[in-house]
C-alpha cells in the first residue's frame, strides 16, 4: 500500500496533464485528420493530405515566421544579454526597481502596446513628422508596413521575457568564482567567456525558448505593423480558423509549427551541449 | 572528436522504449478522440414549427442587442424611449467588431446548443451570415410581430436574395463601400477605380483584407459585376490586384484600422465604408468618400435573433420599435449610414438645425435612383465556391 502513496500523491499532476494537455492535443490530432466543412461535417478520413497541403500552399509564410523569429530572438539576445548582466552585477541595490520597471510596461495589454508603436511610427506621427520636417529624412521614408516594423515589434513585445531567465541564471552566479577567477590570471573576458557565460547558458537557452517559440508563432505584429508580404503563420492559422472555418487546416497548420519548434529545440538544446532540455528549462 | 555540437546531435539519450511509449500514448489519446466534428445543415424550418416557437413565447421584460461599435448614439436614446415605451429593460453590448470573428468565436458555442446569451446580434449579409441561417442557427421571426417593419421598410430592403422573405432577418443599417482619400495629400478629385491601381500612389494605397470586399473592387476594375461573375471572372480580378499588389502600389490590406491610416496619411486612399468617412468629417478631418464611376457595393447589416436567445419576443419588440421612423432618424443622425427605414429623410429636412439639413441632402446617406444603379451587392456563394473564392483572393491579402 504505502509503495503506491507517491503514486496517489502525484495524481492531481497527472489528471491536470492529462485534461489540459493530452486531451486537447489528442482532439486537434484528431480534427487535422479529418475532410468536409463546416456545413456538411468534418468525417474522420486520417487523411494526411492536410499537412501535405497546408504546408505546400503555406510554405512561404512558414519560413517567414521562422526567419522573423530567429532574426528577432538574435536581437533580443544582443539587446537582452548586457542589460540581464548589468542588472545582475552593476545595478546595486537599485535591482528590484530596474526589474520592475523592465515589467511596467506589460501592465498594459499586448495589443494595446502594438497599436502604440503604430501610432508613434506613424509616417507623418510624433517622431518621423517631426524628422520630416526638419529635413533629417526622405519624404517618402516609412517603417510602418514593413519588415523592419514587424521584427522590432516581436522584439520590443517579447525582450523582457528574454532578459529575466538570463538575468536569474546570472544572478546565481557565485561571486567567489569569479573572484576564483581572477586569482587565477583570467583576464575579465577570458573571466566572461569561460566562467560567467557558460554558467548563464541555462538561462540563455530559456531565454531563447520563451521567445523564439512565441515569437514566430505571433500573428498581432504583423497584423498592426506589417504590410504586404508580411503575413506571418499565425494570421494564417487565425483565417483559416476564424474565416474559413477550415478546422482541419488550422490544425494541421498549428500541429506542423509545433514539430518544427519542438525539433528545432532539441537540435539547439544539444548544440548548446545542454544535458538535458526540461531540466535546464526549469532551472 | 571533442565538438560538442557533434556529440550532442549524434549520441543517444532516448531508449527505444521510450520512443514505443511516446507512440502508445499518443495512439491512444488520438483514438479517443477520433470522432470528426458533425455536420449542422439544416433543413428549412417547417412553417408551423416557428408558428409553435411563437405560440409558447412570452414577454421577459429584458433584452441583450450585441452590436458593433459606434452603431449607436452614445445617449443610448432610442433604446432608453423603448424602455419608456415597453417597460422592457435593456443591455446594450458592442461585442461585434468582425463578421468571421464573431461567427467562429460562436459558432462552436451554437453547434453545442448552448445561448450566446444575446437576443438581437447584428451581422452582414455574406458568407458568415449565409452559414448561420444554413446551420438554423437563427430563430425564424414571426412577421406578425413585425408591424412597423411591415409599414415602414424601404422596399429595396424587404425579400432580399440572402433571406427570402426576411424569413430570419431584418436589416438594421445599410453601408456602401468606395474610395476614402486625403485631401491634404491627393490633390485630384478621385472618380474612377483606377486611381486605386494608379502608380503615381505607389505605397498609399489601401484596400481591405476581408475576401469579398476586395474581390469585389477587383472586379469593377475589370469591369465586372460581382453578383453576376463567374469563377474566370474572380481569377481576372486576382490577376488585376496581384499585379497591384506586386507593383507596390498597395501598402496595407486593412481591417478596420485603414480609416485611421487615411487620417493620419499613412495612406492617401483606400478602399472604405461610407459611414466611417462621415464620422471623421464630422471631426474636422480632410478626408473625402466617393462612390467610383465603375460602381461600388452596397451592404446590409441585419438583426437576427440567435437560436437559444432567452427573450424572443422582447427582441422582435426592439427590432420592430427600430423601425419608428422618428427612431430611425436619431440612429442616422448619429451612425450616419443607410437607413432602411423610409421617412428618415423627410423627418431630418424638417429639423431646423444644419447637421440634419446636411445629412438629408446628403446622397450617401440617402442615395438616389441613380446612385444605386452604380451600387452592387455581394455575391452569394454556395459552400463549393466560397473555398474557391476566399483561396483566390487570399492568397493575394495574405502572401
Amino acid at each position: 500500500m504505502r509503495r503506491w502513496t507517491p503514486y496517489w500523491l502525484a495524481l492531481p499532476a497527472w489528471l491536470w496533464l492529462a485534461i489540459f494537455l493530452v486531451v486537447p492535443i489528442a482532439a486537434m490530432a484528431s480534427v487535422s485528420l479529418t475532410t468536409g466543412n463546416l456545413i456538411d461535417g468534418f468525417a474522420q478520413t486520417f487523411s494526411v493530405s492536410n499537412y501535405s497541403d497546408a504546408i505546400a500552399k503555406y510554405s512561404t509564410q512558414f519560413l517567414r515566421s521562422l526567419l522573423y523569429g530567429g532574426i528577432a530572438t538574435v536581437i533580443m539576445l544582443v539587446l537582452g544579454y548586457p542589460v540581464a548582466y548589468w542588472i545582475a552585477f552593476k545595478a546595486g541595490h537599485r535591482k528590484s526597481m530596474f526589474l520592475f520597471l523592465l515589467l511596467l510596461p506589460f501592465f498594459v495589454s499586448f495589443v494595446l502596446r502594438t497599436i502604440s508603436w503604430g501610432f508613434l511610427l506613424a509616417d507623418d506621427g510624433i517622431l518621423f513628422g517631426t524628422l520630416k520636417g526638419w529635413g533629417v529624412l526622405p519624404e517618402d521614408f516609412h517603417v510602418l508596413a514593413t519588415t523592419v516594423a514587424v521584427i522590432g515589434g516581436l522584439v520590443y513585445n517579447f525582450l523582457p521575457f528574454m532578459i529575466l531567465p538570463i538575468y536569474v541564471a546570472l544572478e546565481r552566479v557565485n561571486p567567489t568564482v569569479i573572484e576564483a577567477a581572477y586569482d587565477l590570471y583570467a583576464s575579465r573576458f577570458a573571466t566572461f567567456r569561460r566562467v560567467v557565460l557558460p554558467l548563464s547558458l541555462p538561462g540563455v537557452f530559456a531565454g531563447v525558448l520563451m521567445t523564439f517559440v512565441p515569437a514566430t508563432a505571433d500573428p498581432i505584429n504583423a497584423q498592426v505593423l506589417g504590410g504586404t508580404g508580411n503575413t506571418m503563420i499565425g494570421n494564417i492559422v487565425q483565417t483559416e480558423y476564424l474565416v474559413n472555418n477550415n478546422y482541419p487546416t488550422a490544425s494541421a497548420i498549428s500541429f506542423t509549427l509545433m514539430a518544427v519548434l519542438l525539433i528545432g529545440i532539441f537540435i539547439y538544446a544539444r548544440a548548446l551541449g545542454t544535458e538535458n532540455v526540461l531540466e535546464a528549462a526549469a532551472r | 572528436m571533442n565538438n560538442p555540437l557533434l556529440r550532442g546531435l549524434t549520441q543517444s539519450r532516448y531508449s527505444r522504449r521510450d520512443a514505443i511509449r511516446v507512440a502508445g500514448f499518443s495512439a491512444a489519446g488520438l483514438a479517443l478522440a477520433a470522432c470528426g466534428v458533425q455536420g449542422q445543415k439544416a433543413a428549412a424550418p417547417a412553417p408551423s414549427a416557428a408558428a409553435d416557437f411563437w405560440s409558447t413565447q412570452k414577454k421577459n421584460g429584458t433584452v441583450v442587442f450585441a452590436n458593433w461599435p459606434e452603431y449607436m448614439p452614445e445617449d443610448q436614446a432610442p433604446l432608453k424611449q423603448f424602455q419608456q415605451a415597453t417597460g422592457i429593460s435593456y443591455e446594450y453590448k458592442e461585442v461585434i467588431q468582425e463578421n468571421a470573428e464573431f461567427f467562429g468565436k460562436s459558432e462552436p458555442q451554437l453547434r453545442a446548443g448552448q445561448p450566446l446569451g444575446y437576443d438581437i446580434i447584428v451581422m452582414t449579409n455574406g458568407i458568415q451570415l449565409g452559414k448561420m441561417i444554413q446551420l438554423g442557427y437563427l430563430t425564424a421571426l414571426d412577421h406578425k410581430q413585425l408591424p412597423n417593419f411591415a409599414a415602414n421598410a424601404g422596399a429595396k430592403y424587404k425579400n432580399p436574395a440572402y433571406d427570402a422573405n426576411n424569413t430570419f432577418t431584418i436589416p438594421y443599417q445599410a453601408g456602401v463601400t468606395g474610395i476614402a482619400y486625403n485631401t491634404k495629400y491627393v490633390d485630384e478629385d478621385i472618380t474612377s477605380i483606377q486611381s486605386l491601381f494608379d502608380k503615381k500612389y505607389e505605397g498609399k494605397v489601401g484596400m481591405m483584407a476581408d475576401a469579398q470586399e476586395i474581390g469585389n473592387f477587383g472586379m469593377f476594375a475589370v469591369g465586372v459585376d460581382p453578383d453576376k461573375s463567374t469563377q474566370a471572372d474572380w481569377e481576372k480580378a486576382a490577376a488585376k490586384l496581384k499585379e497591384q499588389r506586386d507593383q507596390g502600389i498597395v501598402r496595407k490590406y486593412y481591417a478596420q484600422d485603414y480609416i485611421d491610416a487615411v487620417a493620419k496619411g499613412d495612406i492617401w486612399l483606400s478602399q472604405a465604408w461610407s459611414g466611417d468617412v462621415f464620422q471623421r468629417q464630422l471631426a474636422g478631418e480632410p478626408v473625402k468618400f466617393v462612390v467610383p464611376q465603375e460602381g461600388g457595393t452596397i451592404w446590409i447589416d441585419n438583426m437576427a435573433i440567435p437560436k437559444g436567445a432567452a427573450n424572443p419576443v422582447d427582441a422582435l419588440m426592439l427590432m420592430d420599435f427600430l423601425y419608428k421612423p422618428e427612431v430611425a432618424a436619431e440612429l442616422t443622425a448619429y451612425i450616419q449610414y443607410v437607413t432602411p427605414v423610409t421617412g428618415v429623410q423627410e423627418i431630418l429636412a424638417a429639423k431646423d438645425d444644419k447637421d440634419s439639413k446636411a445629412l438629408a441632402d446628403s446622397p450617401l446617406i440617402f442615395p438616389t435612383d441613380a446612385d444605386y444603379a452604380k451600387l452592387r451587392s455581394y455575391r452569394t456563394l454556395t459552400n463549393a465556391e466560397e473555398p474557391v473564392f476566399n483561396g483566390l483572393f487570399q492568397t493575394i491579402t495574405q502572401g
